[in-house]
Formats: structure tokens, sequence, C-alpha cells
């Protein structure tokens, strides 16, 4: 449900429009409860929460605020173009304007690939209810049925009479009118269309390629001073005494100051430790290195990886609490008949984004103000909120430019280091982490543990499956006591689209000792690289083709209604086996699968799944060369996203996702020894480049009419398994454990 | 004192001569285009010109560019854009672009030292610099497209 109204005197865009401007406000009830808990309140619920506002200068200037976090997603440019659409302004005279954290937008959380899918709609209602309201002023004016109005490009014309007015003119009269009703709204048809489905650079192009991009580390205030902390190395330690004689003699030295540990759950708040305060970043990090403090580590000090891998397995193996059952598996096992069995494992994972965490706060007369790259300006400004002691009225959260988001920047624990550090010293503080930092105290992707069982008949495929893995949970940030995952269960887990009568789903409980937190493709890091690659075991073991294979596992096109009763349907998005079978297909036939003759130690790989409401499907081409390094010469990636706003942007998605996932496989692994994290820089903990990346990746997306979906994370997870699955055709060798770097190739 | 000349204009510097020539940039010059990524000369997200040649700024030492003139992202595009920066619109490089001017950087340096690179070339001489959105093949493509361009 969603509504829209005038509130062109109501105060916003204060300074930035002149009185006579039209703007429009929108809220809607959010759909999704994926927000992060804390922003998530019944209170937060029931507010006014406008959305997104629009506002057309009496020059003609149309000013379209950006709710959602801009990291590379592309979100804020598809999601004012579609506003441009439907109100036929000129994309030229568009200026998008990022909005700060507020309720009143619904949720800003820009995560699950969901801005896109969330926001579609209601930003197509927000272009044509001013341009009707534009019609309207005009007809007005010319004494004419609205019905006689059409639009051009920011002009409503009046063909009769040859009259005509631009936006800019009729902005006055038309931010007097009351806001049409929903019924009365004319949306353009899809072939009318300007912006939606056309190719787009992004608004901010330009910008970056001259070094003028704004990110949170590029903001800087008079008087500001900068700090470096060191943190806890193992979460939920403490600061039992700290000397910082030698660290005060270094030069642009100013002081060290502590920050309280959490209290827990240590959702969005920081780790505490002690914070050096100098006059430039670079004086904040000599002088770091010169604290010296004792801690007091805690119970978290027994996580060890080696220890917690051979305990996630031991649990995966055993039963587990059953998350979705269907027939009788244990009737089909006990037959006796041919059975299938394999355990798959991934290690946690960071982010790694481009741009370490950072922030700048400013603390003064109860007032706060933050800038921040986050993807979660809300949450920053209620945790801000509680640890400075003030209302979240007052604390005012600047959204930057992300340098990649990836899910990390979901957690504001940086920017409300800043604030307490800015409140403690009366002055504007930059909180900069270092890599190493970055690395070391993360929300890590759980680390997990798979385990598959199949019986099967005398064509090798299944009659019963058994699924269950064993992770600690996400939700161990916000609830101590969870065991069990949520979030990492939803979507093509719990989907399971198997054409198996017997299937059971079982979730192993499992407890966390590092900050855990979402990362692009979230679960399906682990869970599709182990279903993907089982499959792929399955077709060898039966001695067929895996293509043909993972075609009859999926079964004949339909659409499946799953009545999970934890995991409702999401309404619009039925899972059809149709659209899933069309992008394998293919993406099979652009690689030429079965057709293209490969040379010496190559080998196709393929893997599919629908995630985020997206249908995706890759097959990677793998060079495997005598000393066993890799070499990826070929992806050919096929997409069903729905209707894509900017298709030569979705594209590009799945380009960086092919690079991504193969991040993921070649070399992703974060390990902890007596709780701290054993990884640090890209040293050892290397991602890939532009050597070690896909040469050339090939997307094709598909023509279709359907809802828009996701497109940040489906292309991640499917890359792994098809390149370890290329990895078995070209060598005969099975890798049911990532990284590839732990593994002998050749 | 260490006097440098930076896109053109004459500065001097009399802090910290083992300060790294990318926080004197970004928080004493305000020339935020340069940026930090792993300061360890691992990522290349801080790449700017020293004499023409790319440095990575976050592991060179003020001490190190007395007397030489460094050029940053903000330099390059004084005088209009460069092929480079050319290509790289043309070809829709960029997603998050953080790591962006240092990419472009090093490419135009590349291009200097291999007018014609070979994709050898390309994976050699780009490899110090990391994309995380994985932008790379656009990164291969503008690289080729702009030395085309080149006279």
């Amino acid at each position: 449900m969603s509504y829209i109204q005038n509130v062109s005197r109501r105060g916003f865009l204060q300074g930035m429009l002149s009185g006579g401007a039209l703007v429009l406000g929108a809220h809607l009830s959010p759909r999704v409860a994926l927000a992060v808990p804390v922003v998530d309140t019944p209170a937060d619920r029931a507010a006014f929460h406008p959305n997104v506002f629009l506002g057309i200068e009496t020059d003609g200037t149309v000013y379209i605020m950006a709710h959602r976090s801009e990291m590379g997603n592309g979100s804020q440019t598809a999601l004012p173009r579609v506003v441009a659409d439907e109100l036929d302004a000129d994309w030229n005279r568009v200026r998008v304007v990022q909005a700060v954290g507020d309720s009143r937008y619904g949720s800003q959380d820009t995560d699950a690939s969901a801005s896109i899918r969330e926001f579609f709609d209601l930003m197509r209602e927000a272009g044509a209810t001013a341009r009707l309201m534009l019609f309207r002023a005009a007809a007005a004016q010319w004494s004419i049925p609205v019905s006689e109005c059409e639009s051009g490009l920011q002009v409503v014309r009046h063909a009769p009479t040859g009259r005509q007015s631009t936006y800019g003119e009729l902005a006055p009269a038309a931010s007097r009118l009351p806001v049409p009703r929903k019924e009365d709204l004319q949306f353009k048809p899809r072939n009318a269309w300007r912006y939606i489905g056309k190719d787009a650079s992004l608004y901010h192009l330009k910008d970056i390629c001259i070094g003028k991009a704004q990110y949170g580390n590029d903001v800087h205030l008079e008087g500001m001073l900068y700090a470096s902390i060191e943190r806890p190395p193992v979460l939920g330690g403490k600061v039992k005494s700290y000397q910082d004689q030698e660290a005060l003699r270094v030069p642009g030295v100013r002081q060290t100051a502590l920050i309280e540990p959490f209290k827990p759950p240590h959702a969005l708040q920081p780790l505490g430790g002690v914070a050096l305060i100098a006059d430039n970043t670079w004086a904040a990090f000599q002088g770091r290195k010169k604290i010296k403090v004792v801690w007091e580590n805690g119970p978290n000090m027994s996580y060890n990886s080696d220890q917690f891998k051979k305990e996630l397995q031991q649990a995966a193996r055993q039963p587990g609490l059953v998350v979705r059952n269907e027939g009788d598996v244990d009737a089909e096992f006990a037959k006796g008949g041919a059975m299938f069995e394999a355990e798959y494992y991934v290690p946690h994972l960071a982010h790694a984004t481009m741009e370490p965490p950072v922030a700048v706060a400013d603390v003064r007369d109860a007032k706060v103000e933050v800038w921040v790259p986050t993807q979660n300006p809300q949450g920053v400004q209620e945790t801000v909120a509680k640890a400075v002691g003030v209302p979240k009225e007052n604390v005012t959260c600047h959204v930057t430019l992300l340098g990649d988001g990836f899910g990390r920047k979901s957690f504001g624990d940086f920017a409300v280091e800043a604030a307490v550090l800015s409140k403690k010293l009366g002055r504007p503080v930059k909180v900069v982490w270092s890599r190493e930092d970055d690395i070391k105290f993360d929300y890590y992707l759980p680390v997990a543990a798979v385990y598959l069982k199949a019986a099967l008949d005398s064509k090798g495929k299944p009659t019963a499956w058994l699924q269950r893995s064993a992770f600690p949970p996400i939700n161990s940030t916000f609830n101590t006591t969870a065991r069990h995952g949520e979030w990492e269960l939803k979507g093509n887990w719990i989907e399971a689209p198997y054409d198996v009568p017997n299937l059971r789903i079982e979730n192993g409980a499992a407890q966390a000792h590092v900050r855990l937190g979402w990362l692009r493709s979230v679960a399906s890091n682990y869970h599709t690289f182990a279903v993907q690659s089982f499959v792929a075991e399955l077709a060898d073991h039966a001695g067929r083709d895996p293509l043909e294979y993972l075609l009859d596992i999926w079964g004949p096109p339909r659409i499946l209604n799953l009545n999970i009763s934890h995991f409702p349907p999401e309404p619009g998005f039925p899972l059809d086996i149709g659209r899933l079978r069309r992008v394998t297909e293919i993406a099979a036939e652009k690689a030429g699968w079965g057709r293209h003759k490969l040379g010496k130690g190559h080998g196709l790989g393929i893997a599919a799944q629908r995630y985020s409401f997206t249908y995706v499907a890759s097959v990677v081409e793998v060079e495997v060369m005598s000393k066993g390094e890799i070499h990826i010469p070929r992806i050919d990636t096929a997409v069903d996203s729905g209707t894509a706003i900017n298709p030569g942007y979705v594209k590009a998605q799945f380009e960086g996702a092919a690079v991504f996932g193969t991040s993921v496989a070649r070399s992703g692994e974060i390990t902890a020894t007596n709780g701290a994290i054993d990884q640090s820089n890209f040293y050892d903990y290397p991602v890939a480049r532009i050597n070690e990346a896909p040469y050339q990746t090939n997307v094709y997306v598909v023509d279709s009419e359907a809802p828009p979906s996701g497109v940040g994370e489906p292309g991640v997870s499917v890359i792994p398994p098809a390149l370890c699955n290329a990895i078995f055709a070209a060598t005969g060798k099975r890798i049911r454990e990532l990284p590839l770097s732990k593994h002998r190739l050749m | 004192m260490i006097r440098v000349k930076v896109n053109g204009v004459e500065r001097s510097f009399d802090g910290d001569p083992e300060m790294p020539v990318l926080w004197y940039l970004r928080d004493f010059l305000g020339l935020t285009g340069t940026k930090f990524g792993c300061g360890v000369a691992l990522c290349g997200a801080c790449t700017v010109h020293r004499n023409g040649e790319a440095i990575r700024s976050c592991v060179v030492p003020m001490r190190d560019i007395a007397g030489v003139e460094v050029t940053t992202i903000e330099g390059i595009a004084e005088k209009g854009l460069h092929p480079v920066q050319k290509a790289w619109m043309e070809f829709n490089v960029p997603q998050c672009g953080y790591c962006q001017a240092g990419q472009i950087m090093q490419a135009i340096a590349l291009l200097k030292s291999k007018p014609r690179p070979t994709d050898q070339d390309i994976d050699g001489l780009m490899s110090g610099n990391i994309c995380r959105c994985g932008t790379y093949q656009r990164i291969r493509a503008a690289i080729k497209a702009a030395s085309e361009e080149a006279p």
C-alpha cells in the first residue's frame, strides 16, 4: 500500500527549492522485514514514512531524492530514471540528491538486492502523479478537459489549440493542487518508455573519472581531528590497561581516548578499544602503533578455526532442526538402493570493500551530524543516538558515496566510534580504518559445513534428497542466544526446486565467536556451492552430461507454489522453473556446451540458481595449467531479472559478480586463532586481480516483462560451483572445500 | 623543507619527511581524488604520477618527492578530459568508482611506456590495481580503445 502527498508547503527540501516549486512526497508500508532490527520497530512502521521526494523547480530543474545508498549498485541512476520516465522529464535536467537518514523515507537499507524490486512501482507512481498534477494545472489555465492534455519532454501540450506550457511554468499552480487518487493515474505503456529498458551511464560517472566524486574519507570539516583505534583482537575483549606515553611523543599526536566496549548483543555498536587522536591520518596511524594495550580477551578466545571446522562438520552429519519436509526421505533411504552423499565446506569471508570503513562526526549542543558511507543510515542514526545519549531526531546521518558495500556497510559501528569520540573531544572527528582494521574487525560471512545425501533410481536421479547445513547464524549479531539460521535459510536453499518426491532440509546448531553479517549473495555462497557441486557429482556418478542432468533434476517447466510455514512466498515472484531452465539453456547454448572444442587442460562447468527472485546461470571455462595454476578465459552468464531498468548496467553487475565469485573461489578464507583473526591485508586475504579474473564475461539479459528483481548479488554464488565443476571436467579433481588456494590441482 | 610541484603548483612542506605522499595530498592539500585502499602498495587506489611515472603514494615518503612534479587525477583533468578518461566514460567502466582514479593514473602511465599494449602488457602493468567491483574487462577494453585514440 502506498500513497503520495503534496508536501510543497511542508518544508522538505528546505533551501533547495523556491516557494513556487512542486514537491511530492510518497510513503508506503514497508513490505519487507529484512531491516536491521534496531530500526525495524512498530513505531517506525506506523509513522509517516515518505520514501521519495520529487521536486520541480520553476526553471524546470527536476530534483529527485535518492533515498537508497550508491555503492556501485547503480540504484541512484536507475530509480530516478524510473521517476523521470513516467514524468516525461528531461534526464539532462534531473538533479539526483542524496537523502539523509530519515525514517520518513521508509526502509533505506540498501541490501538484499532490493532497491529496484521494492521501489519500481512507487517511483512510477511518483512520476505519474506529478505528471497528472501538471496536466490538471494546465487544463485549469486553458479551460480544457484534462483528458485532452498530453506531455512531451518537460512540457504539457493541448493539440487542438496548439497551446503548450513547460513544467517549470506549471509547477507553482500544480503545487497548490490536491494529490490525485491512484486510480486516476495514467501510466505509460511499455512501448512509450523513454528511459526504462534503455542503457544509461551512471549519474556520477564523470565525477568518478575526474576524481571529484565524494566518498566517506573525502569529507573534511574545519577543526577536524583524526582517529585511529586499537580494538580488542577477540570479540568481547576489554581493555585491562594501556600505556600511551610513547604514542604521545609522536609528532602530530594529541591524546588517546578510551572507547567503551559494547553491551551484548553487539549489533551495530563499536567493539571498544583505545583511540589515538592526531592532527592528520598519518600521525594517527603512527601514534597508534606505539600504544601498548593489555587485553582481557574473554570466552571467545577459545575460537580456533581448525577445531571449529570439525565441530561444524559434525553438526552437519547429525540430525538437525527440520525446516522443510516433503514425503518420507528416511523410508526411501531405508530401501537400501543406490545412494550418494558428499560434504562441502566454505570458510568465513571478509568483505574487503575497496574503501575501508571511515566516518566523520560532529557532536555539539546535543546535536549530532555524521558523514558516513553507509548502506543503513537509519541504523547509524539510531545507534549513534543511543551511544551519544540524544534523541534520534537530533542525529543527522549524511550518506556519502560508498566505495563498495557488499553488506559490510549495513553496520555503522565506525560511525558510532566517530560520534563517541567527537562528543568526548568537543571537536569534529574522522575515524579512519586501515585495511588491517577492515580485515580483522569485519562482520564476516559465517563459515559453513553442508551435508547432502540422495537415494538414486536406475538412471541416477534422486528419489530422496537430504540437505543439511551448519553455520553460526548472522542473527547472533542481534541475539546472543541465536544458534540457528533465519535469513540464511530463505530463498533457493528452502525452495530447493528439485523434481524429487522426498525432500528434507535441516539446519544444524552453531554458536558465533566473531561478528557475523551479510556478504554479497550471503548464504548462497556456501549453499549454492554445495548444491550445484553435488548435482554435478550426481551427474558424473550416473555417467550423464551435467547440463542434461541439471535440467532433469529441475524437471519440466512449471510454477512451484511452495507453501513453507515460516517462509511465505513473495507476492508477484512465483518460482518459475521454466525461467530457470531457460537461463540454463541460454548460458549453455552461448558457451557452446557440447559443441565448443576445448583445448588441452580446458573444461566447462555450469551452475544456476534463482536468487533475489532473479534467474541466473553461468558456464565457466577454465584452463588448468601444468603447475596447477588456473586461468578463466571465458564465462557466459544468462540472466532473467524481469524488467531490466538499465540493461547495460545489469550486464556490468554480472560481469562484476563473476569477478567477486572468482575471488571467493580462488582465495576467500578468513580464519581465527585463539579468537583473533589471522589475516590482515591483501597479501594474506587476496582478491582477484586483472590477470586472475575471468578474461571475458559475456552476459545475456533475457527480455522480460515480469516485475524487476535483484541484480547485485545473484551472479556471485553460481561462479564458485561452476568453476569447480569446470576444474573437474578439466582434471577429474573434485573440490568440496573452498578456497582453491588450499588445493593442488596438478 | 621539501619543495614539490603538485599539479603545476609549487608547494612546500616542513612536516614529517617520512609521511607518505598520499596523506600530504589528502589531509594537507585536500586533493581527495587519490584514494586510500591498503597502505602497503598492494591495491593501487593511491596511484599518482612522479615526473610522469606511476607510484603508489601510500608508501612513497615525502622526502622522495623533493624537487619533483607530482600529478594527481585532479591534475590530469585540468586541461579537459584525457583520452583515458574519455575511454573510461565511453565504456562505462566504473561501478562504485573508488579505485578508478588509481586505475586511470596507472593506465595513463602504462600507455606512455606501451603505446600499443598487448593483453600481457595490460596484465603485467595493471595487476597492481585492485577493483573489488570487478570492472577489469572494461578497464582492458578502455585501455585498448584509448591506445587506438592516441596519435
